[in-house]
């Protein structure tokens, strides 16, 4: 995936634009799905974010993260500034497309596809408990209190196994930083 | 630069990473970010959960082809999808910018007892939480609070000491229900924070 987006990047290839339209604009609409927009929504914000995509696309480069990391966080941050009206805090720095960066040393680009293949390692080996809680974070776009509202858990109960999550995870880093 | 001591939780930056913070945490999360590489280098890894979920959803039907159309629009200008950072200036983070304006010390204040000012900051959206600059006279204790829910609070001038420490410009205080006797402002400088709430205080 991060190569078609590369070609995206440095010769506009709109053939490989298609391509990536084609896997990521369905796990995208269904991303927007469960945030709770409806579906005409859902699939306008899935077009936004992959032209996004396109517009933004020699801000890419491989050393950030994966293209699907990337992805998510130009959905994430329209989700936020369309769908919940909140663009005044939107400014996450760190968001890639914000900060194009200089040449990446190849050490950093593996540092970094280590440390993706890391976390997703690190996440599909959690504790169902402790999974759940995660994805209902980054999937259904819940906040500590509407998680344990969903769950009928204290809200202690919910933090404490997010914080658990964050550093089953990070325990897995520890070496790469 | 200052040195920043006090971080927000992890469950507090992961819940920042997905984008599901309440309106008025997520504006505390951005003015902290800002000015603090630590949490910058940590939001970084966590995106890679986002990228791994989204990787995981089983796709859904989409009717609409590649807009090739607008692709080659968009082309042409460019520059409304530009991003107007605004650079810090003083005391105030960017993010805030908009809200409370450039300057702390031309901020309307609302006396709520002798020593403590507050300024009300309007949200968004409804049942986000509540946010609020809050003004504290040098050597005075800030209003009481419980902590019911949950407060964090970013410190923008001066500083505060409490039981879990001394707190100075940049440093976030992150609790959830654990109660603590209300901290005492700067005895020379006074402190200025905000502070966001679920429930209205």
């Amino acid at each position: 995936m991060a190569e078609l987006l590369q070609r995206v990047a440095d010769s506009g290839d709109i053939e490989a634009f298609r391509t990536l339209f084609r896997d990521y604009a369905p796990r995208v609409k269904s991303y927007m799905l469960r945030q709770g927009a409806d579906p005409t929504t859902a699939e306008e914000l899935a077009q936004e974010t992959l032209l996004t995509v396109w517009r933004k696309a020699h801000l890419y480069s491989g050393d950030k993260a994966s293209a699907t990391t990337w992805i998510f966080t130009i959905a994430r941050n329209l989700r936020i500034d369309k769908f919940r009206r909140e663009s005044m805090w939107v400014a996450l720095p760190n968001s890639y497309d914000e900060e194009p960066s200089t040449e990446a040393l190849p050490d950093e680009v593996l540092a970094e596809a280590e440390r993706k293949a890391r976390v997703r390692r690190a996440l599909s080996t959690l504790p169902p408990n402790l999974y759940e809680v995660v994805a209902l974070s980054y999937i259904e776009g819940l906040s500590h209190s509407q998680i344990a509202e969903r769950l009928g858990l204290p809200i202690g109960t919910v933090k404490s196994r997010m914080r658990h999550a964050y550093y089953v995870i990070r325990e897995t880093l520890k070496d790469l930083k | 630069m200052m040195k920043i001591m006090h971080h927000p939780k992890p469950e507090s930056l992961m819940s920042c990473s997905a984008g599901s913070m309440p309106e008025a945490f997520a504006a505390i999360m951005a003015s902290h970010i800002e000015i603090c590489p630590a949490c910058r280098k940590d939001l970084a890894w966590l995106e890679h959960v986002g990228g791994a979920l989204l990787e995981s959803l089983s796709p859904a039907h989409v009717s609409c082809p590649a807009p090739v159309m607008a692709m080659r629009a968009g082309e042409a200008g460019d520059d409304q999808y530009n991003v107007d950072i605004t650079q810090p200036v003083g005391d105030v983070p960017s993010p805030l910018v908009q809200a409370v304006g450039r300057d702390l010390d031309s901020i309307n204040w609302t006396p709520v007892r002798p020593g403590v000012w507050e300024h009300q900051i309007a949200l968004k959206t409804r049942d986000r939480g509540h946010l609020r600059l809050t003004k504290v006279a040098p050597g005075q204790t800030f209003p009481e609070h419980r902590h019911r829910s949950s407060i964090i609070a970013l410190v923008l001038r001066g500083s505060w000491r409490g039981a879990s420490g001394h707190y100075q410009a940049g440093d976030v205080a992150d609790f959830g229900e654990e109660t603590e006797h209300p901290p005492i402002a700067d005895p020379d400088y006074g402190c200025i924070c905000l502070i966001a709430t679920d429930e209205r205080p």
